[in-house]
């Protein structure tokens, strides 16, 4: 399966967009993991973005910074959305309360609790009618969506991919560790080269090879405890614009192999 | 769009285990609805539980994996010859080239509701007897499954609430259609926890008594729990006339509300027709529609305008949920198992405890089972966030 990258769109500590975060990703400046304040769900109309919770708006960040450097319209694109977990926070909030003697749950943080929360908003402040599906792999979860996402673009031409993950507060984040505190990365694919192409992607079927590592050691433990971050060594390879091979971290046994190439500025490979 | 062939599948819910049990229940009107609750509510709710869960333990080597979930998803792993078929097509496919797809909504979050009422009184830590990413976590069922049943192709969890296991055939087509693999299991798994049960409460649409699909009198849902599992491959000397086809799948989101659906209907009216569109069909050549009504007062009647709009007045429709609840993330491959099932037998299903259908509604609603020319259907499943699904079944021999 072929898939050329229209759009690129990533949010994390130290990394905030991606034009910002190429010299770093490709090792030219060093990383530095500062925490930024997480942007406004700014596309959401006023009373939804007071009930979108935290993960949405790491989700929308990077969904439309993609959206807009590839010029796609987003009422013609089908959205795939992966993450770990849930919205952690609301997971907590709920079990917390429902270990009381009468629970009183929150409706609002009922329908926040839901694995496809992102993709809800998504589709409200897009006010698009096309597909969108939440896909779950644990630690995997990223691949999956690349996959979910590719096979998506191979019949209707393109889709967009936003992968997130935020970690779960204490209890539950004790035993189920997220490190970074947030991560969010976005991909326009499509499935035929066009002038917005910025680099091609050839997957092949899952190997039993092990993932390629990042050779910075900061990013690499960010790769490592954060599953959207598994995500990491093909970003750095897009930001050394080198045609390289990379395995990306699946499922036991079943790694995913991406062949990157360049496209010139003709729009051909 | 796929030419994909049930070549097994495979049902546990509130009205039995196995197509055979379930055919008979549904032959019968025989709702699997209780007022026993699992986990009681401040109202007089019914639910759709299957029996001998709470003691079912998973065995060894499996335990870390024990949990409600998983235990529902190994009694439908062991209806229907499903097992068979899967070992079938291990060896007919390289293992790497069967993929998995299941949906479910809460997984084995009931487990991590019991703990948060164990943590340690002083430290707040949680007891060290749950397994998160065995249980809770939403790829805990296709990790349990793919370990289970010695699968080493491409694997995920569709969670998209009530339209989840819906959802999963669009992904294994597509996954089928994009060379990843050659096959794919395909299933759902849903069962009652407290976070579904007092959230919905918190919506206040849980009907007090049992739901009554279409009802003019209806009030709301019964959450019910149910797990079912296709096995799909392109056709092959293994299938026979009367193997069920997937014909096609349409999706669309309603762009309106996070737990509300548009109120016309129209994502619902959307993917019904992508799925005609993808299937090749024209609404003339549906002969049953399997419907998402859940009883809310609000969904029923959104379905009915979507429904009306596109098929108009006459086709045979019904909802299941008066038979086992409204299964989350399990219902929509609930649904198309009543649908391959009303295709096997020839025969629709009715809607018990439906007793006067509203008298707004345009649709022809069927309150009572009978025997009928089936060859194609439709299957809908809407859930949370404005996710809509609608899948079409057919017959090989057609």
């Amino acid at each position: 399966m072929k898939l050329f990258i229209e759009g690129i769109g990533l949010l994390a500590p130290g990394l905030s967009g991606w034009p910002a975060s190429q010299d770093v990703l490709a090792g030219i400046i060093p990383y530095q993991g500062t925490l930024t304040p997480l942007p406004m769900a700014t596309l959401l109309p006023s009373n939804e973005r007071r009930r979108a919770p935290e993960i949405v708006r790491v989700a929308l960040a990077v969904g439309l910074e993609a959206l807009t450097s590839s010029q796609r319209n987003p009422a013609q694109l089908p959205a795939v959305f992966a993450s770990s977990g849930g919205e952690g926070n609301t997971i907590h909030e709920i079990m917390c309360t429902l270990a009381d003697a009468e629970p009183a749950l929150s409706p609002t943080h009922f329908h926040n609790s839901v694995h496809n929360v992102c993709a809800g908003y998504w589709s409200i402040a897009t006010g698009s009618h096309q597909a969108t599906t939440s896909v779950c792999a644990y630690d995997g979860s990223f691949a999956a969506g690349l996959l979910e996402a590719g096979a998506q673009a191979q019949i209707s031409g393109a889709a967009l991919l936003i992968a997130y993950d935020m970690p779960y507060p204490a209890p539950l984040g004790d035993i189920r560790s997220i490190g970074a505190p947030f991560f969010g990365i976005a991909f326009v694919l499509a499935s035929a080269p066009s002038p917005m192409s910025v680099a091609c992607l050839s997957m092949a079927t899952g190997t039993e090879t092990e993932p390629t590592l990042v050779p910075n050691p900061s990013l690499e433990v960010l790769r490592r405890h954060t599953p959207a971050a598994r995500c990491l060594p093909l970003l750095c390879a897009l930001a050394e614009k080198q045609p390289q091979v990379v395995v990306l971290d699946y499922l036991p046994g079943y790694s995913l192999p991406l062949e990157i190439s360049f496209i010139n500025s003709l729009g051909e490979k | 769009m796929t030419g994909l062939v049930f070549s097994a599948f495979s049902v546990v819910s509130p009205i039995g285990a196995g197509q055979q049990e379930t055919l008979a229940n549904l032959r019968m009107g025989h709702s699997g609805l209780t007022a026993k609750p699992l986990i009681p509510l401040p109202i007089a709710a019914y639910s759709g539980q299957v029996d001998g869960l709470t003691d079912s333990v998973l065995p060894d080597p499996w335990s870390a994996y024990d949990c409600r979930n998983h235990r529902l998803a190994l009694r439908a792993l062991l209806q229907d010859d499903l097992m068979d078929a899967v070992e079938g097509a291990k060896r007919r496919y390289h293992p790497s080239r069967i993929g998995l797809f299941l949906g479910t909504s809460t997984s084995g979050i009931l487990e991590t509701e019991q703990a948060y009422r164990h943590r340690d009184p002083v430290t707040g830590a949680l007891p060290k007897t749950l397994h998160y990413a065995e249980t809770h976590n939403t790829y805990a069922l296709g990790r349990f499954v793919r370990e289970f049943l010695g699968l080493q192709g491409p694997s995920y969890v569709i969670s998209t609430a009530c339209a989840a296991s819906a959802k999963a055939f669009a992904s294994a087509a597509r996954m089928i259609d994009a060379g990843v693999c050659d096959a794919a299991l395909v299933g759902g798994v849903d069962t009652l926890c407290g976070t579904t049960l007092f959230g919905f409460h918190a919506l206040g649409v849980i009907a007090e008594g049992p739901c009554r699909p279409f009802d003019a009198e209806r009030n709301g849902i019964s959450i019910g729990e149910g797990a079912g599992f296709v096995l799909l491959e392109r056709p092959h000397g293994g299938h026979h006339d009367r193997s069920i086809r997937l014909l096609g799948v349409g999706e669309s989101s309603d762009a309106y509300h996070m737990s509300s659906p548009h109120p016309q209907g129209e994502g619902a009216r959307k993917a019904m027709e992508n799925a005609l569109h993808a299937a090749g069909l024209c609404a003339e050549e549906i002969d049953y529609i399997n419907l998402h009504g859940t009883a809310t007062i609000i969904g029923d009647a959104a379905e009915d305008k979507a429904v009306s709009s596109l098929f108009g007045k006459t086709v045979p429709c019904s909802s299941s949920k008066g038979f086992t609840g409204h299964t989350l993330g399990a219902s929509g491959v609930l649904g198309v198992i009543f649908g391959a099932l009303a295709l096997r037998a020839q025969f629709i299903p009715g809607s018990p405890h439906t007793r006067t259908i509203d008298p707004d509604f345009v649709i022809n609603y069927q309150r009572i089972g009978q025997t009928a020319s089936v060859r194609h259907v439709l299957c809908n499943t809407f859930g949370f966030g404005g996710v809509n699904c609608s899948v079409i079944l057919g017959q090989a021999g057609e």
